[in-house]
């Protein structure tokens, strides 16, 4: 019988022991509706999810709802939008009461006296072209000012096909204002001309994504096997689509048989009645979605289908571990 | 003897036990007898919960039991969950 300590050497076992008593139970909340940005390819607006409920305005409301998120086991508020940070009351009512990450455009600056360890995820879809083309401005150059030397913050990389060859800028860009990285792939909802994916380009951006990391260890926070995973759509065998997904709503979820998820999981809408089907749009195709954190999900959640060999386990340790640092569950 | 009969009483039930987990985890080259009775379940066999959620519904089935969720991190080892079970019917 293959056991965890049968397939991993004293190195990785420590490794393993490290993250394996993490308990991570997070859901998804749009914080708003409302953005300071209209980026095309925002799966919130392109599917219209910024009318699927009228939001809450009261922050009584807010506060006794997220006492309950915490009844029902959440551990991680995963705070995504609209524009978070228009509304840092109802950040600040996650802040006190969870662990929160806060998903943002990072053009506001999140006030770090009032929230010290908060993590922040900045988006940033490429160079100032690109940015400029997809998001109407430069957000880096905001963005890298407000949040320059932060310890709690990391900018979530969306790659588009437009950007191979030219990610290693970026990524030293971001090191050079004392931040970290990590990196995703565009899901081009919008079908904007010219960003979606060819196989050729998924194996480009997997390469280039396994050069950052080696050339940036310090700076890029990923893992090997969830580029592969990410860039392939594919793992141990299995391909990533509705059947595989771990990140649907929990009240969404009629799979059978069940496939591996994450528990108790749910996507609220900010009326904090309605729930979405996913972590991303319900309008996304999802044999074609390359939502990173879903992916990375997807691994986490088949520990088992990962102990057939050294290698498979020593993988899920890279991805896992990958996710504690991006929540700063273990150190960078 | 009552002692005897209680320890033939605790090593079958931890068998069963153990059978049921090898049975809903489909696992290879170990039997009741030969699993390890402390062997962490979560740590050294990587199971989740919906691992333990199939374990503890066949459980709750043959035993007419009812565990709870907020029970599950006690269920670390076959030899504790036993003795759960033996504690629930006592």
């Amino acid at each position: 019988m293959k056991t965890v300590s049968s397939l991993l050497n004293e190195e990785w076992y420590e490794r393993y022991k490290r993250i394996s008593k993490l308990n991570i139970r997070s859901s998804i909340y749009d914080v708003t509706n409302k953005c300071n940005l209209r980026c095309k390819g925002c799966f919130f607006f392109s599917s219209g999810e910024h009318k699927a409920a009228k939001e809450q305005d009261d922050i009584n409301k807010w506060k006794e709802f997220i006492d309950k998120e915490v009844q029902r086991g959440v551990n991680l508020a995963i705070l995504i939008g609209g524009e978070p940070t228009l509304f840092m009351d109802r950040v600040e009512a996650f802040y006190d009461r969870l662990p929160t990450y806060c998903a943002t455009n990072g053009q506001i600056k999140v006030d770090r006296e009032r929230f010290p360890d908060m993590m922040v995820g900045i988006s940033l879809w490429g160079d100032p072209e690109v940015e400029k083309k997809l998001r109407g401005k430069d957000t880096f150059a905001i963005s890298s000012k407000n949040y320059e030397g932060d310890d709690y913050t990391y900018y979530l990389f969306t790659i588009s096909p437009r950007q191979l060859g030219g990610i290693e800028p970026i990524v030293k860009r971001i090191e050079d204002h004392g931040l970290k990285v990590h990196m995703q792939l565009l899901s081009n909802d919008e079908g904007v001309d010219g960003f979606s994916w060819t196989e050729d380009q998924l194996r480009q951006a997997r390469e280039e994504m396994d050069e950052m990391l080696i050339k940036y260890p310090k700076t890029v926070i990923s893992s090997h096997y969830y580029h592969e995973v990410l860039t392939t759509q594919t793992m141990l065998g299995r391909k990533f689509g509705w059947k595989e997904c771990p990140s649907v709503s929990i009240n969404w979820d009629n799979r059978e048989p069940q496939p591996k998820r994450l528990i108790r999981f749910i996507r609220w809408a900010s009326d904090l009645e309605t729930t979405h089907r996913c972590c991303t749009s319900q309008t996304r195709d999802c044999s074609t979605c390359m939502d990173g954190a879903a992916h990375m999900s997807w691994v986490m959640v088949n520990k088992r289908a990962h102990m057939q060999t050294t290698k498979d386990l020593q993988n899920w340790i890279t991805v896992y571990e990958m996710f504690a640092k991006l929540y700063r569950f273990i150190p960078w | 003897m009552e002692a005897t009969a209680v320890k033939i009483e605790n090593e079958s039930m931890e068998n069963r036990v153990a059978q049921i987990i090898i049975e809903e985890l489909k696992l290879e080259d170990v039997t009741p007898e030969s699993f390890d009775k402390n062997l962490d379940l979560v740590d050294e066999l990587g199971i989740d919960s919906m691992d333990l959620t199939a374990v503890v519904l066949v459980l709750q089935d043959e035993y007419s039991i009812t565990i709870d969720e907020d029970d599950y991190p006690k269920l670390k080892n076959v030899s504790l969950i036993a003795k759960y079970i033996q504690d629930r019917l006592d």
